[in-house]
Parts: structure tokens; sequence; C-alpha cells
């Protein structure tokens, strides 16, 4: 449905004394999304763009996508938008910030695009301080190709390239980005998120939040990590996908917040951010 | 009128900036010039050569190969250069240094005891100007004036107090170049 | 900042050049023979002046995307590398053309292949003008052959990219980069005002009014139908340039018997053995190009109906010669004389060329 239709359809059920509980953010676009069923991009896309509509900065706000799964987030948000080469996204954003301080700017990545082939470009904007917001969505694998081994892929998890599971002796460690990019000083908020339940969903809007209020201050880079299920790379269904998520990724990848203002967050230990990687056992 | 001159020996004996002066005098004199440096890693520490151009003409290549005026600093330079000095041309080095002194027959050949001079007089900041000057003397394609403009406009302004101490230097190599041969 | 006399580098005339064609942005990263271009920018401090931003990226990868994200906002972006950094940047440049952004690219020529050398080359004719990255796109491609004309071009490149919404490529080499000439500088073109970019630019993805749809730059399209219509319209684009923006000097064509064909510092060593064959009564001219792309195929074509023998001199293995003998359907001789590796050929060996090539 159009957003006029909604605002109208919403006007006459409130007239007939229904009470709202849910609406369409007007940020998003009427364009049907192409993500599969209970794949976390969709929520996550939601959630940014409220807080965008929220904080009033839909005129201000560039958004940059990736090449991936989310190569057309562009269609989606009801703002302008780059769509940058494959890894590039934070020297694009650099970029547009750079050069419209005004602008609220953010990209849009998935772990293949930020920490594989575009591991550079994230460094050097984070250890630059860039004032710019990045949306990191990690599901350990390339979806957009056909479910291929990412940086992010679990030890013994299977993929298309690791088919009886990711070797450390041939394929090396999961890559955690987002330890990593909470050691620099240029980053000034490092969070890493998911949005499986009602709950998780709260706090990674509240944490996507922060990352763009935070631009305000022009202290460094906010980035939030999002973990998703990918339910049709793991070829589980999204109800399994997701406990699978809960069993095996957030162990690899603890959910919460690494630094905040600038600082390593409260019982962030130096072992805890070097945790071992367990075997994880994919059926 | 048209000078083709290249400027050749050590990185750190002002080469470039002598060629630099030189041009920018012919700037101001309203001349059409080039200046093309050789580059790379030999400007830091090994040879380094530039070309000049003045001239009153629209220069063409500022890439040449045949000279009418070779400034030789080292023996690696006049190996180098001396044969690409046209007929009839013009060597000028400097004998500190020069185990095998320049042989062709066909040029004028000078020299300038410029290091040894330098040094005596605690100057040795301005020797390339003592070169200059030497040069000047036999050629003098830019005036005194237009000199003194040039220095103006390749040194930084901080720099403008040591340009008298470049103009004394040019004065003192045009007393200290000698003719080795001339035809 | 007025007009003035100065003597500088042809990469100081490419900074000084952007600072005073009103240009927003430059981001670069060092590479022999062009770092004089970022090291001026940075030395002039452009951004308390007329708030130009200037960084050095941590790779050519980073800076042309960077040209990509800052381009694509409506603002006047630029960079500069060098033969290997540009290589670098193909994949930067087939999205900047797929995506129909203005912007200017500097490729200060070196000799390949790989590392190569750090020594002046035109090796790169065929990236530049025949595609370097993958698609169907063509780069606008100047060759300015003076420390002048790499000032002038930039405030050109600025036109054109506007004008055509497509990069600009500035393809020069080593020895101009390096070397210093007279320069007469112009009155600085202030920035863009916000208004004026909007209207320069109305594509640009700087925000969205609530008065418009939204602004997407990409390069992405899934239906083939849509693409291929994407692909002719860039076609049409391109075919327009050809038509309207070619740029090409005859000099002495009119009597020639014999001509040179060349573009940038090669142009110029022609130039003097244009003048070392006059003196010896052989009535040479000099056809230089000015547009690598669009190519002035009628034009050249005109004037090889008149002579007798065409000799293409270009620091390289012999690339615009295949340009050269498709405008003049091969109804001439023609040949190729280069040398490569960082050599550059001499106005004498240039001259005996055409004696032992073309003439004999």
């Amino acid at each position: 449905m159009a957003n006029k239709d909604i605002e109208a359809r919403k006007q006459e059920l409130l007239n007939q004394g229904y009470t709202e509980v849910y609406t369409k953010t007007k940020v998003l676009t009427d364009a049907v999304m192409h993500y599969c069923p209970g794949c976390g991009h969709g929520t996550t896309h939601r959630l940014i763009a409220e807080v965008i509509d929220e904080m009033g900065i839909q005129d201000k706000t560039v958004g940059v996508s990736p090449v991936g799964c989310s190569v057309l987030a562009y269609n989606y948000f009801d703002v302008d938008f780059q769509e940058a080469a494959h890894g590039r996204a934070p020297a694009v954003a650099t970029a547009v910030k750079r050069l419209n301080p005004d602008c609220y700017v953010f990209t849009y990545q998935g772990d293949g695009d930020l920490a594989a082939i575009g591991t550079a470009e994230t460094i050097h904007a984070a250890n630059r301080g860039e004032n710019i917001t990045m949306i990191f969505v990690n599901n350990g694998i390339y979806g957009m190709t056909g479910g291929q081994m990412a940086p992010t892929t679990l030890v013994g998890m299977r993929s298309a390239t690791t088919p009886y599971g990711r070797r450390v002796d041939l394929n090396g460690y999961p890559l955690r980005m987002t330890e990593l990019l909470a050691t620099l000083p240029g980053t000034y908020y490092v969070t890493r998120q998911s949005v499986q339940n009602p709950g998780a969903v709260r706090k990674a809007k509240a944490a996507i939040r922060k990352a763009f209020e935070n631009q305000k201050l022009g202290k460094g880079l906010s980035f939030v990590e999002i973990l998703s299920n990918c339910n049709s790379g793991w070829k589980m269904t999204p109800v399994a996908a997701n406990k699978w998520m809960e069993d095996n990724m957030m162990p690899n990848y603890p959910v919460g917040d690494i630094k905040v203002d600038g600082k390593i967050a409260e019982g962030i230990t130096a072992e805890r951010l070097v945790l071992d990687h367990p075997l994880t056992v994919m059926q | 009128m048209t000078e083709e001159i290249i400027i050749a020996g050590f990185g750190g004996q002002g080469v470039l900036s002598m060629g630099k002066i030189l041009a920018y005098s012919g700037v101001m004199q309203n001349k059409e010039v080039s200046w093309m440096p050789s580059y790379g890693p030999e400007m830091r520490g090994g040879t380094a050569n530039v070309s000049v151009i003045i001239s009153d003409e629209r220069i063409s290549s500022p890439i040449i190969n045949q000279f009418d005026t070779a400034i030789i600093l080292n023996q690696q330079s006049l190996d180098k250069f001396e044969a690409s000095v046209k007929p009839g041309g013009l060597l000028i080095y400097d004998p500190n240094g020069i185990t095998h002194e320049p042989t062709r027959k066909d040029i004028n050949i000078y020299k300038i005891a410029a290091t040894a001079k330098a040094q005596e007089l605690g100057i040795s900041k301005v020797f390339n100007m003592v070169v200059l000057g030497g040069f000047l003397k036999l050629k003098p394609i830019v005036d005194k004036q237009y000199i003194h403009e040039g220095l103006e406009h390749s040194l930084p302004q901080r720099h403008w107090n040591l340009i008298p101490q470049n103009e004394e230097a040019i004065e003192i190599g045009k007393g200290l170049i000698e003719a080795v041969q001339t035809i | 900042m007025a007009r003035e006399l100065k003597l500088m580098k042809g990469n100081e005339a490419i900074a000084q050049a952007m600072i005073a064609s009103g240009t927003d942005g430059y981001f670069g990263y060092p590479i022999t023979p062009q770092s004089e271009v970022m090291e001026t920018l940075m030395a002039e401090k452009p951004w308390e002046t007329t708030g130009m931003v200037v960084l050095q990226a941590e790779s050519e990868v980073s800076s042309i995307n960077m040209v990509y994200g800052g381009a694509a906002t409506g603002k006047k972006v630029a960079t500069s590398s060098s033969s290997p950094g540009i290589s670098l940047m193909q994949e930067g440049l087939t999205y900047l053309a797929g995506a129909e952004i203005p912007c200017v690219i500097v490729n200060v020529m070196r000799g390949g292949p790989g590392l190569g050398t750090i020594q002046p080359s035109q090796s790169d004719y065929f990236q530049s003008v025949k595609g370097g990255g993958h698609g169907d796109y063509q780069l606008y491609t100047l060759a300015p052959a003076s420390v002048q004309e790499m000032y002038d071009f930039v405030f050109d490149a600025w036109d054109i990219a506007f004008k055509y919404r497509n990069p600009v490529l500035i393809l020069s080499d080593g020895a101009i980069g390096q070397c210093m000439e007279k320069l007469y500088t112009r009155d600085y073109i202030p920035r863009w005002t916000e208004e004026e970019r909007r209207q320069h630019a109305p594509w640009g993805t700087f925000g969205k009014p609530a008065s418009r749809g939204h602004n997407i730059i990409t390069s992405l399209e899934l239906e083939s139908a849509r693409q291929e219509v994407f692909n002719l319209k860039l076609q049409a684009k391109y075919a327009e340039m050809k038509e309207k923006e070619v740029r090409f000097e005859t000099i002495n064509c009119e009597d020639a018997d014999y001509i040179f064909v060349a573009y940038g510092s090669s142009s110029r060593i022609a130039m003097k053995a244009m003048q070392m064959a006059r003196e010896k009564g052989i009535k040479v001219g000099l056809f230089r190009l000015i547009t690598l792309f669009p190519f002035p195929t009628k034009q050249l074509a005109e004037v090889a109906k008149r002579v007798k023998g065409i000799l293409c001199v270009e620091m390289s293995a012999g690339q615009m010669i295949e340009d050269v003998r498709l405008a003049t359907e091969c109804n001439v001789k023609t040949e190729h004389f280069g040398r490569f590796g960082g050599i550059i050929p001499t106005p004498t060996e240039v001259l005996e060329a055409l004696e032992n090539k073309i003439i004999k």
C-alpha cells in the first residue's frame, strides 16, 4: 500500500475507534523488499528508517549501499542514496560527509563487503575517525552469490565453498571486525546487536539511534554490527536459523556494547576481545 | 635567441635550484622558458640534472639531447654530457673531483673553481650561484635586475634576506671563471 | 587570486588550477611522478581559503571511491595519480561512468607494465580511450602538452564533465608533470553555492527535500531491457561528444608532404623534429591530438588525404597508431615511432625515423 493510502486507511480505522499499534514509517518507500522472509535485513532497514524519521533528518540523510544482498537498499529507503562498488562504501561515505558536513551519512554493508574486500576502507575510515554511521549486517556467509564462505563464517560452518566446514588451517579464523575497530582511537561507539526477537530489536534500535545521534558530536565513527540469520544460505527455516544463530553465532560474536562514548565499555576485558572460536557443528 | 642548457652534478649541489633561478629570471625578462629535471631516486643523493631553455620564441620540446651549454659539477656528469654539447658550444666545469679533463676540441671549455672558492669564503650554501655567475659572465642572457627578481620568485619570502649573499656569489663567480680552451 | 605570470611544474599547475577552478574536493594517494599535486594542495591549505576539502586516502582504490562519493553529491571532486595507481582506479572509473558522475581524474603517466619505471611514458593510451575498466564506457580524455594546458584543461574538464555528466581524464605524463614552464594563472572561480550546486546537479545525493523523490546514484540495473536502453543513452552521449567536443591542433599541415601525429610531450618533441626537418627542406607538419576521446577522426582523415606519409610519435610500443590508421582507413603510409620504458625519444631520433620509415 502506498504511503498516502496508508495514511487515509489509518484515519479511517482511527475514526472507527481502533488504536494505533503499528505503522509503516514514511522513510521506507513502497517498494516490495526482495529479502528472503525471515532475514534480518528487513527489520534492520525498518529500524534505520524509524530512527531517521524520529530524528527528523530525512532531508539531510545520505545512505551508501554495498554490493551484496542489500545492494538494492536504495530502493527501500526514501532518502538520497548511493550504491558503492564492492567494499568501498566507507571511502564513498567519507567523501559524502567531508563535502557535506551537515548531512547524516550512513553505510549499510554485509560481512563480505565490509570485512573481506572492503577491510582496508573500513579500517581507514574508522582510523580517521570519520563522523559517519556504519551499519554492518553479519550473517556469516555470502548470501547474494549463493552461500559461499565469508570472513565471518564460523570454524566448522558449512558453506558453498567450505562444503565440509571451515577449517582454520585452510581458511584462517572468523574475523571479528567489530572488536578490531573498537581498539582504534577513531571509533566513538562500537556495538554488536541482533534482531531475532522483540527484545533484541528494541536494543538494536536504541544502538542505531545512538549511532546516528553521535554524528552531531563530531567525535568519530559509530559502528553497529547486527547479527542476522541467513536462513536461505544456512538452509534452515527462519525459526531454526534464529535458534542456530543464538546457539552458534553468539558465542563467537557476543552481543552488546564494546565501546561507548569513545571508551571501552564496562566489562569488556582483553580476554573478551580475543575470545577463542569454538568449533561449530552444522547439521 | 635560444639558449639550451644542461646543468648536472650531485644531488644537493643546488643543480635544480640554479636552473630554477635562471629560468625564473628569464620569465621576469619576458622570455620563454622551460625547466626539465631528472627526477626520482637520483634526486636523493645521486646525480641530478636539469635542462633549462631560455628563448625569445615558443619552445618546442623541453626535452632535448643537444645543448648550447653544459654546466658540469661532477665527473659522472662530465662523462655523460660532454658529447651532448653542440659543436661550437660551451662547456663549463668545476675542477673539484674531476680526474679526467674534457677532451672535445670543437667546443669552448671553461672551468670555475667554485667549490674551492665557496669553501674558502665560507659560502658553501650559495656555491651554485658562484657557478651561475661564471655562466652569466660568458653568456649574459638575462640582465642583473631580472636575476634579482628571479631570486625573489624562487626563494620563499622568509629567505629574501639571503638574496644579497646570492647576488654577491654571482659576482664572485663572474671573476672566477677562466678559459681552458677557446675556438 | 588574479591573473599572474608564474613559473611552475605541470603537477603544481594541476593543483593550482583545481583551487582556482572552484574544485570542492581532492582525494589522492602519493605516487611518483605526480606527488606534487597533493603536496601543493596540502601546502596551499585551500580549506582555509576556498573551503576545498583535500584528503590523503589509504589507496588509489579508496581515493577514486571518495571521488565517487563526493562527486555524487553534485560537487566538483577530483583525483590524480600515475599509471599503476590509475590501474587500481579502473573499477572506480567504470562505476563513475556507469553512474554518470562528473569528475576529473589526472593521470601523469609513467612506464610499465607492472611497477615499471617512474620515468615518463605514454603507454596508457589503450587503457584511457578503449576503456580500462569493464563495460561500454568512455572517458572524455584531454592530453595537455604544456604546463599552461595542464592548468587550463582543469577548467575545461569541469565544463565538459558537468555538461555531459561524465568523468573527464586529463592524460599527461612525467615529462609535462615535472617540467616547469611559464604559466598565466586565471581569476579564481568561486566554488558553487548551495543554490548553484542544486542547479548544476539536480540529480545529486545531498539530502532529499520534501519537494522531490529520493535521488539515487547507482550503476546497477538488473532488468536487461532497461540496461540496454541505458547503454544506448551512454552511446548517444559519446556520439554527441564526437560531434561537438573534438579538439586538435595543426601546425604547418597546409603544405606538408609528411605529418607527425602525436599528443602530450611527444607532440613537443615532434614539433622540434618538424622544425629540424624544415631546416633540411623536408616539408613536415604536426597534427597534435588534444582530445584522445573523442578522436579527431574526420579532421585527421582530411589532412591525411594531402600527405605522402604519417609518422605516429608516442612513448609506447604503438597504441595511438591504431586510431590513426582507422581514421585514414590505411590510405596513406603510416608508421609508429616510439621509445618506451621511460625513455624519451630525442627530436633527432624522431626525424631519423621519419626519414627511414616513411620517406626512405
